[in-house]
């Protein structure tokens, strides 16, 4: 018996330090991209850092049957939260995102990611076994994600709406519905897309458009495309130096401390700076997928891959987006891209992972 | 409703364990899978592509600007400049590094005594003005106003003080029509020659004279600034910089005393004045006066400026020199006695002359309405008799005289480096009749022996004819210093020494003896002066007139009275310097003011410069000053004229008021340049009808 505490022993130390690393240097490279000054992004970034993982420890003390308890009540306020949102913007005029509660700006689209995985999970966790092949399966789940999907889409964001879906319809393959039901949707959908984007809004449309064409309009729309890569390009192998990023520092890249940290990172670090982030993240990845298999619970393996895969698509997306793989959707990295928000949902996702993967070591001791 | 069965398959916890576990497994790989594809993306952008980024990186962050380069200089003979570059100091505004505007505008006011009307330029250009370019708050400051600002500069933040160049004519106006004036260029110059350097601030062209001429040497190869800038055009720090190359220096003949103190001895006339050397036909000055101020041309000229210039009827904005034709007059007679040596005329036959003699249908008369009484060559020339050449004319016919003419460079096409030049007339039979169709008749000869009729000359034509007769060789006018520039030798005329030297002898008592030119003595002891004198009518004298007496000239309108003309040459025993002037509707009314006063007065500051200036200065003190002087108060009177007539263009500013206040209530424009004209000039014409208009049929 070691002299550390049971339960501070216990506590997922490595994947703290992996998180810990990973927040580090994005708080690095905002220290940099505010032309080397801790304000006025890095220090608030880790005073937040601190706060959530106090509140991801938090979180991970909890019993899993707590999420599983919330997950409709939670679902349900953030709905009528998206509700009030969308209430309030039809009256304000515009496009409106979140409430202002005064003291901070609560967003609640963004919980939603998270919460859905919660609530679809829950539903299945519930769904007597037998059913999963019945249609009695299908379009509750689909229900469940289609409003919130709707709301946030009309808001419109293209983004958090594409990734509240994902994260859904992930939840659902999980649960293990029939293979061909997604290979039937996915080549509907492939069928469907030019109908859906005739739906889209003018400049939803001129974004996706410049994506694929960046340089057709590089001092417009296609302006953070391009200088995105040009960051990334610059940087080679190695990078431009700590400090010596002319893109960012010269404010030629555009959103240089939120969505396109990346390329701040890139044109300092280089190709290696950027795939010691791409391996960390994954190394996140990885231990989530592995917490989901090793849980003894229906619905903690759910959450606990859905979640992972929830945080998986902010960096996809991310990642895609500032290197010309995807439109611009404003979607951040996270750990690395300066905000409350998403740092919250992020931390709120790893707590309760690793809830997950205490109350599997304590159901089942011989797992470490 | 009954939902189809989706599988018959039975599904157990186990088996739904098994799936998830695959599945997780399977999207567990999809995730890495797509991470690989992430790197391998991001390794293509910055291994594979780098080079193109880091240059789109590059030519981002760094902007080269274009430093204009100095332009060449023009200087004389003996290398004293004629146009430089002045070094600029100016004062400007960067809006975005601006704290207290107020402050700070107020500050500069005091400092550099802006007037109010500037200060709210200023504060106009301001607010119109985004991020960091820059609003002009003064330029042309002296060194002393430019160093207060500078020390200041401390308290001064947002204020940017700085150094260029602009052109600089010492001379100014005495110079305008010489060199000409730079400007900047024009959209059309632009349209043309997409050089990003046209657009530079700062940069000037060659727009006339000499400057657009020699544009090319002149013009010089801009220098360059690499500075890192941020994407709102901030300039974080320069990189590197490389000079300019100057343009050439260019070196005229022109002596830039000689040509300063032509112009200004020039007055109040609409005249011009060119000196030739006659060994080697280098040009000495080309003056033509009144003429602009390059130095205001080249800053931009105003609005008010530029139609007080066009209206006046001294026409400033011609260059006389290459510009004017005018009938030669009686300038033309020692030509026209050597074409008659030449013919076989002996210098001693004489013409009784008495006052007048019958040609055709016509009376032709003398200048003198007595008569010269028994005339040969030499008084003939010394006292300008028109019958001796009438009837010596009448007696060795038109084309001797028009060969000789031609010999002597009238007519002829000097190749001179200007944009623009009219070229005199010498006319014969043949040319008459290709040009009107109509045989040539014997009261075109007599017309043609006194430079009257069709023969029409330039300034520049007129003073080669005078070199060519003082050194009896095909001189040819060069602007161009330098052996490299120099015509070959020029060749003789191929006229006896002897007749030239019968001719030589009555110019010099043209002059010195008891001829008509008496007024172009040279104050030079032991120098003389050969010359001619010249008067061309421009307006018929009718009978009625002549019976009643002819009028003086001072009694006709400027645009009526006769011009005033004078060739020769010094010294008179061995040429070294010619001369022609050429004051248009001088009218011999002011004996200072007229041709071989003004020739005199210019040679003699080859021969005894201290007293050429000091008869300059005294006069100049009744004209009213310099050039420089009573351009100015012309320009004042000008804007007082207009300023307070009512239908006057823009609302006077309050330079213009100013001025109204100092100027006398109603002033006529221009009356300041002509104070010394002893009678009112008429009410200045629209427009001056052109040079060659004015030769008229007359017989005198």
């Amino acid at each position: 018996m070691s002299i550390v505490p049971h339960t501070v022993s216990r506590l997922p130390w490595r994947l703290m330090l992996l998180v810990s690393i990973i927040a580090a240097f994005g708080i690095v490279v905002l220290y940099s991209a505010a032309g080397g000054s801790m304000t006025p992004w890095a220090a608030n970034q880790l005073i937040r850092f601190i706060l959530f993982t106090g509140m991801a420890f938090f979180l991970s003390r909890m019993p899993v049957e707590l999420f599983a308890a919330l997950a409709f009540p939670a679902y349900g306020a953030i709905l009528a939260a998206l509700v009030l949102v969308e209430l309030i913007g039809g009256v304000a005029g515009g496009s409106q995102r979140w409430i202002n509660l005064g003291f901070m700006q609560l967003q609640p689209s963004e919980f939603m990611k998270p919460v859905i995985v919660l609530a679809v999970a829950r539903f299945y966790a519930r769904l007597p076994v037998g059913e999963i092949r019945r249609w009695t399966a299908i379009w509750p789940a689909l229900v469940l994600i289609g409003i919130p999907w709707a709301l946030v889409l009309i808001q419109p964001d293209l983004g958090t709406a594409t990734m509240i879906a994902a994260g859904g319809v992930v939840t659902m393959f999980l649960a293990g519905l029939p293979l061909r039901l997604f290979i039937g949707t996915g080549l509907v959908g492939a069928a469907i897309v030019p109908i859906a984007f005739s739906f889209l809004h003018d400049y939803q449309k001129k974004r996706i458009l410049i994506f694929m064409d960046p340089e057709s309009d590089p001092l417009g729309a296609g302006y953070h495309i391009s200088q995105s890569k040009i960051a990334i390009g610059s940087g080679g192998l190695w990078g431009k130096g700590f400090l010596q990023g002319t893109q960012s520092h010269l404010d030629y890249l555009p959103e240089g401390h939120t969505d396109f940290v990346f390329a701040t990172m890139s044109e300092e670090w280089g190709l290696v700076g950027g795939i010691c982030l791409i391996g960390a993240f994954m190394l996140l990845f990885a231990w989530g997928i592995r917490v989901s298999i090793r849980a003894g619970d229906r619905y903690a393996s759910l959450i606990a891959a859905g979640l992972t895969t929830t945080i998986f698509f902010y960096v996809a997306i991310n990642l895609m987006m500032v290197m010309g793989l995807a439109p611009v959707v404003g979607i951040p990295l996270p750990f690395m891209s300066y905000g409350g928000s998403s740092m919250l949902t992020v931390m709120l996702c790893i707590g309760i992972i690793m809830s997950v993967e205490r109350d599997s070591r304590q159901s089942r001791p011989g797992w470490s | 409703m009954k939902f189809p069965k989706l599988t018959p398959k039975h599904v157990t916890q186990a088996s739904l364990s098994y799936t998830f576990t695959r599945r997780a497994m399977v999207l567990g790989a999809m995730q890495g899978g797509i991470g690989v594809l992430l790197a391998g993306r991001m390794g293509w952008i910055s291994i594979a592509e780098n080079e193109k980024y880091a240059l789109l990186s590059e030519s981002n962050r760094v902007n080269l600007t274009l430093v204009p380069p100095r332009r060449g200089w023009i200087i004389d003979r003996h290398g004293r400049p004629i146009a430089k570059n002045r070094t600029d100091f100016r004062v400007d505004i960067i809006p975005d590094r601006l704290q207290d505007k107020d402050r700070v505008i107020g500050t500069l006011a005091q400092l550099l005594a802006l007037a109010p009307d500037e200060v709210d330029r200023i504060r106009e250009d301001l607010e119109k003005a985004a991020g960091f370019q820059p609003v002009q708050v003064s330029d042309k400051l002296s060194y002393d106003q430019f160093a207060a600002v500078s020390v200041r500069l401390p308290d001064l933040p947002g204020v940017a003080p700085a150094q260029g160049f602009s052109r600089d004519y010492p001379a100014g106006p005495s110079v305008g029509h010489l060199i000409g004036y730079v400007g900047v260029a024009s959209a059309k110059d632009y349209e043309k020659n997409r050089n990003p350097l046209l657009i530079t601030p700062g940069y000037k062209i060659g727009k006339d004279g000499l400057e657009r001429t020699y544009e090319a040497a002149l013009n010089g190869k801009p220098g360059a600034k690499r500075v890192e800038v941020t994407a709102h055009g901030k300039v974080v720090r320069e990189l590197t910089t490389r000079p300019d190359t100057p343009g050439k220096t260019m070196q005229l003949t022109i002596d830039a005393g000689l040509q300063e103190y032509a112009g200004r001895r020039l007055g109040t006339q609409s005249g011009s004045v060119v000196v030739v050397d006659c060994h080697t036909g280098d040009l000495l000055a080309m003056a033509s006066m009144p003429s602009f101020d390059p130095n205001s041309f080249s800053d931009g000229i105003s609005h008010m400026e530029w139609n007080m210039l066009s209206e006046d009827d001294h026409i400033p904005l011609r260059n006389k020199v290459l510009q004017g034709l005018y009938p030669p007059g009686s300038t033309v007679k020692p030509m026209v006695a050597l074409s008659f040596l030449e013919a076989g005329l002996g210098p001693d036959e004489t013409v009784n002359c008495g006052g007048a003699i019958r040609v055709g249908n016509g009376m032709f008369h003398c200048w003198k309405r007595g008569g010269h009484g028994a005339v040969n060559m030499h008084r003939g020339i010394e006292q300008s008799c028109d019958i001796y050449f009438y009837v010596m004319a009448q007696r060795l016919g038109m084309q001797v005289i028009a060969d000789m003419a031609r010999k002597l460079g009238l007519g002829q096409k000097f190749p001179m480096p200007y944009p623009s030049q009219s070229y005199g007339t010498v006319p014969d039979a043949a040319w008459k009749m290709k040009k009107y169709g109509q045989e040539w008749q014997v009261y075109d000869t007599v017309n043609a022996t006194i430079g009257q009729g069709y023969m029409l000359i330039n300034p520049l034509q007129l003073g080669m004819m005078a070199a060519r007769l003082a050194s009896g060789k095909q001189l040819m006018p060069n602007l161009l210093f330098g052996s490299r520039h120099r015509p070959p030798p020029a060749q003789p005329l191929g006229v006896s020494q002897q007749h030239l030297d019968i001719i030589h002898a009555a110019m010099r008592d043209v002059v010195n003896g008891g001829g008509t030119g008496g007024g172009a003595r040279l104050s030079a002891p032991g120098v003389l002066m050969a010359g001619k004198t010249g008067t061309a009518q421009v307006r018929r004298i009718t009978m009625a007139e002549r019976a009643g007496g002819v009028r003086s000239n001072a009694s006709l309108a400027f645009k009526l009275r006769d011009h005033a003309l004078f060739q020769g040459f010094a010294p008179a025993d061995n040429p070294r310097y010619a001369i022609g002037t050429i004051i248009e509707h001088g009218g011999h009314v002011n004996i200072i003011e007229d041709a071989p006063r003004i020739s005199g007065d210019v040679m003699s500051y080859l021969f005894d410069r201290k007293g050429a200036l000091e008869r300059l200065a005294k006069y100049e003190e009744g004209w009213g000053g310099d050039p420089f002087t009573r351009q100015k108060a012309q320009m004042a009177a000008y804007r007082a004229a207009h300023g307070l007539t009512p239908a006057a263009p823009p609302p006077a500013d309050n330079a213009a008021n100013t001025a109204a206040a100092e100027a006398p209530a109603g002033a006529v424009p221009g009356s300041q340049d002509r104070a010394a004209a002893p009678t009112t000039p008429a009410p200045a014409e629209p427009a001056p009808p052109p040079q060659a208009g004015n030769a008229q049929e007359v017989a005198d």
